[in-house]
């Protein structure tokens, strides 16, 4: 079995993104990029399968500018077999990512598809579900916990109300959430060995994909600044604040 | 004319309050407003949603297939009834989030996440970079709008003092069989839920361990609190996930939350920027909770957060 895993780049969790003067984007230039944490977390649940011998290829999809294939030699480097690098001159939006991972779905036959929950940048949270649809299979959103056997998954999903388990008839879509696992670090030796992996390079829209039914961004502004509040020296202080606010 | 179709989130036949929220939502984009209610038994929580005030009608399906909340047999469902609404919403809860973007796609339209604020009928804010910067979208001209709404930036609609008509809908589509509920494993406990209680207490790496952690129900327990932790005490096991709080956890609004042991990683705060007043205890006088904490205190937890129960007690 192939698992296809999505594998975005993204502003790297720890940068404090600021909105520019003019209202017109996030400054973006120079900051560090990161894969998205959620994406790492998918590769790596793949590359566990395919070391149980439950996959036999794990090819990592990157959907962006000419320049990602630095960011797919990582995914390469960690362990994927291979890359495949949609080639798009902007940020795709989810539904635009999921009518181009179901051509690529079509063309390579994966028994799974895994992706992150959500990308830490615009924190969408819609790519999995959508081509889940298109695809019309199952989806198994926020999963923490993955089992394979016999063409079924069974998948402990992190809900609101707790851990729900569902069983999915492969294939399937699964979105990770933190908890599934904990990516390995990339040793040298593996950068070493990643340059020699192929990574397929395909124009979005040679797929047959045209960006379209998109939200225009309009505006960006910075969130609202929360007053800054005031240090008690002692409990008792800070229980005569709560009290004198009717908190208490 | 603008017409909304909420899908209502409910569980053991009640509907939740996040379905509350998202009426008031839609009385922001105006016109009328249907609440869709799919389950197996979906009396009562059709009459709960009939009782919101601002809610025209509740189309209410009984549906074994419906018994749990499946986003791949409520999707087609949804779906079915598209054509009549101009706009269709659900929670930013788990819920929501599974369902809308299997709608929006078989619908061929985006999906706006995360709402915020509605400017018009076709122009919404919602919060991007763990809520580092604020987008304002425009939906594409002659598409049904698709939405998560965020809980957190709505208050409850009202009960009306009339409740809506509720009509009885039969939804004759294919549902698929390819996936199938086998449990759920709640944390549910006799405690307020964290994402309507009106007072938090959440706990973070500097507790510990699980057992450390009892001091913070005990606290809890005291302000009649619901309980929340950060991701470092879910990872580490101190309390199951779905108390986490943040960017990829919870977003809340209490009156009262009281962060402990917690530093304010922008990923945690985002969760909790709608909250009243935030009291924070660290050790660090530096560490960045402070900076958005309306009181803060700084000491050792473990000899503070039992002194501030017993003061309360
Ligand atoms: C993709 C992604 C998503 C994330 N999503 C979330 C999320 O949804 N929610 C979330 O919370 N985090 C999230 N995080 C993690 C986040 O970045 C932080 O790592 C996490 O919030 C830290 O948790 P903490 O504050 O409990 O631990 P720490 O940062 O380790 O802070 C512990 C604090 O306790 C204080 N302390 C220690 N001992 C004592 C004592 N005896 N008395 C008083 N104070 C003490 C320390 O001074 C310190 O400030 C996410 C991270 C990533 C990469």
């Amino acid at each position: 079995m192939k698992i296809l895993v999505g594998y975005k780049r993204v502003v790297d969790y720890n940068v404090r993104v600021q909105v520019k003067p003019d209202g017109s984007g996030v400054a973006t230039e120079g900051v560090k990029l990161s894969p998205n944490p959620f994406d790492e977390i998918a590769l790596e649940e793949a590359l566990r399968l395919r070391e149980r011998g439950v996959a036999s290829e794990v090819i990592v999809v990157g959907i962006g500018p000419a320049d990602l294939t630095v960011h797919l030699r990582n995914g390469l480097a960690m362990g994927a077999n291979r890359a495949i690098h949609v080639v798009t001159g902007d940020a795709v939006q989810p539904l635009t990512a999921a009518r181009a991972l179901l051509k690529l779905v079509e063309k390579e036959q994966p028994g799974l598809v895994i992706l992150g929950k959500q990308a830490i940048d615009d924190d969408n949270n819609q790519t999995g579900q959508m081509l889940a649809a298109l695809w019309d299979r199952p989806q198994a959103t926020f999963a923490s916990k993955l089992h394979i056997d016999a063409g079924k998954a069974r998948v402990v999903r992190e809900v609101d109300a707790g851990l729900e388990t569902l069983e999915i008839d492969l294939p399937a879509v699964v979105t990770t959430d933190l908890r599934l696992n904990e990516p390995r670090f990339i040793k040298l030796p593996d950068i070493m060995k990643s340059k020699s992996k192929p990574i397929e390079a395909l124009e979005l829209a040679a797929l047959g994909v045209e960006p379209g039914d998109h939200l225009e961004a309009t505006h960006y502004a910075p969130p609202p600044k929360r007053g800054k509040g005031v240090m008690v020296k002692d409990v008792a202080e800070l229980v005569a604040a709560l009290k004198n606010k009717g908190l208490v | 004319m603008n017409k909304t179709l909420i899908v209502a989130e409910h569980h053991d036949g009640k509907l939740n309050p996040a379905t509350a929220r998202c009426v008031s939502c839609a009385q922001r984009i105006g016109g009328d407003i249907d609440v869709l209610v799919l389950a197996d038994a979906p009396a009562a929580v059709a009459a709960a949603a009939a009782s919101l005030q601002g809610v025209s009608r509740v189309l209410s399906v009984a549906n074994a297939a419906n018994v749990h909340a499946l986003a791949a047999v409520y999707a087609p469902q949804v779906k079915a009834l598209a054509a009549d609404y101009t706009h269709l919403l659900a929670p930013s809860t788990t819920f929501g989030k599974d369902l809308m973007p299997r709608v929006a796609a078989l619908l061929g339209v985006a999906q706006v996440s995360d709402l915020m604020q509605v400017e018009d009928a076709q122009h919404f804010v919602r919060p991007i970079y763990a809520g580092n910067a604020l987008l304002t979208v425009a939906t594409p001209a002659g598409q049904t709008v698709v939405a998560t709404v965020r809980t957190a930036s709505w208050p409850e609609a009202a009960a009306a003092t009339q409740p809506a008509p509720i009509e009885s809908r039969s939804i004759d589509v294919a549902l698929p069989t390819h996936t199938r509920f086998i449990g759920l494993e709640s944390g549910a406990s006799d405690r307020p839920d964290l994402q309507s209680a009106a007072r938090v207490v959440s706990g973070g790496r500097a507790l510990g361990s699980a057992d450390n952690f009892k001091i913070i129900y005990a606290l809890a327990d005291t302000l009649g609190a619901a309980v929340g932790a950060s991701r470092a005490a879910v990872d580490a096991g101190y309390v199951p996930s779905d108390l986490q709080v943040g960017q990829t956890g919870k977003i809340i609004a209490p009156q009262l939350y009281v962060a402990i042991g917690i530093s304010g990683a922008i990923q945690h705060l985002t969760g909790i920027k709608d909250a009243g007043t935030i009291v924070a205890i660290n050790k660090d006088a530096e560490a960045p909770i402070f900076e958005i904490a309306d009181f803060g205190l700084v000491g050792d937890l473990f000899k503070l957060v039992p002194e501030l129960q017993q003061a309360l007690a």
